[in-house]
């Protein structure tokens, strides 16, 4: 796994290897992640129905697409991609959570490449993809800048690149670390580095360094009297999503 | 053609359908074709023989549609075959009876007038009902039907669920729904329990033809044995739901027509002149029943597989009808997101709709018929009271409007205009 471009924070990855066993119990350490996941999945399927002309109310829309999940733990995100007929390989730098995903897609009667890798290693192997997801990844590698440039170099011309990640501000502060570490045990304590976080400017500042074109940008709204996830055009304030594109040429 | 998101396909969809159905009433084929119409393949199992539920005739059963479930309707595009045999429902007259005085003047009035959205809800046959949904399913070529069969197994795993059906032969579906009623086989067989009462009330249903016309208008009499309601149909006829004891009940349903109606007019009142038995009179014991859980694993109940509610307010059906519309909603975005329809969180999603909506309306109508049914002067004070208070305020009125038309609540995207 040594590669020239290596991103990957070795204290990171322990932590997440640490976890990997929980990845699909619904109250376990990644319940917040369940709860978000529908959400997750309504915006990534919207952009890439709208970018690559798919109609989601059809069997297998996706069918044809290659899409790479970067970090993609238990497979949350690479099951039901395969299940709207894409082509998916899921790529986790924790070497535990490949059998936890491979065992459970098999269950499930999915088909999906899941690799320990990580995108750098796998962007100087030269493959690309239609799609490439990168969620909640950001904020726990160590170099931003260099990551992100081998998202851009891991997709075809034209291809789609969608990005969450959490932002840095007083509230992100409350939510995601005092909230959902602390008080609601959710994650486990120091899942998220505060520093580490990454505001909306920011991020778009670093995709169009890394040589992608950012199109789009929402947050992702809770509401802790409904207990769910919505997505908001407006209030970026916590966690938020970017589509960006590979230009061309 | 060796494509190989083909062979994913392939190893993840070996099932024989996407969602199998057991039990083909009206929730069952509504649920199927909304299901169809997200691109589902659904198949539906029921006992009966499909030509023994296209009765054409008319058997003295019919249903309150609310507004709600008539767009439901709609939407599903079988509504062209039911609105020439639909009666709208333009009025509501709530009268608390008095026993051997007949009804008093009418308390409480609810007038569709008062909203804007149309008349609070339609009266139908039963079997205009039936035909339009059994002539939709048959033309749908996503739904496949499967009919006088009688499930005797079913299983779950990690992909699907398998019925065994009397004659062998066997289903298999990413997701299971019973909709086969109170006593759902569906239910039992996924382990779920139910929690129920009687009223050791029976109801009385039949259709009555009248000479003067009802001018649109439904009345419910709060009489001290339990509630008559008496429903407009098309044309001068009205369906009658007259709730009585047990003991009452069975000696009105062992007397011949004749006598049944002499029973009957002391308590109908005079106002739509003189009247005579249209069809057949049915009796059903009145109780609630609510499955202990919506769902199990891939498994969901609706209609009355989930709630067998009291009638008086005419909300069966209605809340079936949501059940089907919600859950629709529910595995219509699964879909669209990749999730795995018959998956627990998804599961979850339709069962917190619709548990404590459910819960709380079989409650309600419990408590009201606990209200009403009885005769003691300190609750009869308290309900003319109350039934006064909600009459003199406009507010509280329209309320009571958009609630009989099922338009309050979280309305699932079927149910709108």
């Amino acid at each position: 796994m040594q590669t020239e471009r290596n991103t990957v924070d070795p204290a990171e990855i322990a932590k997440f290897e640490a976890m990997a066993t929980e990845w699909w119990d619904l109250d376990g350490k990644f319940k917040p992640l369940h709860m978000l996941n529908p959400t997750r999945l309504d915006y990534i399927t919207r952009q890439i129905a709208a970018e690559f002309g798919r109609n989601l109310g059809t069997d297998m829309p996706f069918e044809g697409l290659r899409i790479l999940d970067i970090g993609c733990g238990g497979g949350l995100l690479c099951e039901p991609m395969a299940r709207l007929g894409a082509i998916v390989v899921g790529a986790d730098a924790a070497g535990g959570n490949i059998p936890v995903a491979q065992t459970h897609a098999e269950k499930s009667g999915l088909k999906i490449d899941y690799r320990h890798t990580t995108a750098e290693a796998m962007a100087d192997n030269g493959e690309q993809f239609d799609v490439v997801l990168n969620m909640e990844v950001v904020e726990h590698v160590a170099d931003p800048l260099t990551y992100l440039t081998a998202c851009h170099d891991l997709l075809k011309p034209n291809g789609m690149h969608i990005c969450s990640t959490i932002n840095r501000n007083p509230k992100s502060f409350g939510m995601a670390i005092i909230g959902a570490e602390w008080v609601m045990r959710w994650l486990p304590k120091g899942t998220h580095e505060w520093h580490k976080f990454i505001t909306p400017d920011e991020l778009f500042d670093l995709l169009r360094g890394a040589g992608l074109n950012p199109v789009d940008r929402k947050g992702f709204q809770f509401n802790p009297l409904a207990w769910t996830w919505r997505i908001s055009d407006r209030d970026l304030s916590v966690n938020y999503v970017t589509a960006s594109l590979r230009p061309a040429s | 053609m060796d494509n190989p998101a083909r062979r994913v396909l392939c190893r993840g969809m070996t099932h024989d359908t996407d969602i199998a159905i057991v039990g083909g009433g009206l929730n069952g084929p509504a649920l199927a074709l909304a299901l169809a119409h997200s691109g589902f393949r659904v198949t539906v199992i029921d006992a009966l023989p499909l030509d023994t539920r296209n009765d054409p005739g008319f058997d003295g059963r019919a249903y309150a549609l609310a507004l709600a479930s008539q767009r439901l309707l709609k939407n599903l595009g079988i509504w062209g075959a039911i609105a020439d045999h639909a009666q709208p429902m333009l009025e509501i007259k709530v009268t608390d009876g008095r026993a051997g005085e007949g009804p008093s003047p009418w308390m409480l009035h609810f007038d569709h007038a008062e909203i804007e959205e149309g008349p609070m809800g339609y009266m139908v046959e039963d079997r205009h009902l039936r035909r339009a949904f059994l002539d939709a399913l048959a033309e749908n070529d996503r739904i496949t039907q499967i009919a006088g069969e009688t499930v005797v197994a079913q299983s779950v795993d990690a992909r699907g669920a398998k019925v065994e059906l009397a004659s062998g032969k066997t289903v298999t579906a990413r997701l299971l729904i019973g909709s086969d009623g109170r006593r759902s086989g569906t239910a039992q067989r996924a382990g779920i329990t139910r929690t129920g009462w009687g009223y050791e009330q029976t109801g009385v249903v039949c259709a009555v033809t009248h000479d003067r016309p009802h001018g649109g208008i439904a009345h419910q009499f709060f009489m001290p044995h339990g509630p008559l309601a008496i429903l407009p149909l098309t044309g001068n006829r009205s369906s009658i739901v007259w709730s009585e004891t047990d003991d009452r009940a069975a000696e009105l349903t062992a007397m011949n027509d004749n006598d049944f109606l002499d029973a009957l007019r002391p308590a109908f009142g005079s106002f739509l002149g003189e009247i005579s038995l249209s069809g057949a009179r049915f009796s059903y014991p009145l109780n609630l029943t609510l499955a202990d859980s919506f769902i199990a694993d891939r498994v969901a109940l609706v209609g009355d597989a989930a709630h067998g509610m009291h009638p008086i307010a005419g909300q069966g059906l209605n809340a079936g009808l949501r059940d089907v519309a919600a859950l629709a909603q529910v595995l219509a975005d699964a879909r669209a997101r990749g999730e795995d329809i018959g998956s627990v969180p998804v599961m979850q999603r339709y069962q917190r709709w619709r548990r404590f909506d459910t819960a709380t309306l079989a409650v309600a109508t419990d408590t009201f018929n606990k209200l009403f049914s009885n005769n003691n002067p300190f609750l009869r004070g308290i309900r003319d009271i109350g039934m006064g208070v909600v009459n003199a305020i406009p507010a509280a009125r329209r309320s009571f409007i958009r609630e009989a038309a099922g338009l309050s609540g979280d309305l699932p995207r079927l149910m709108r205009c």
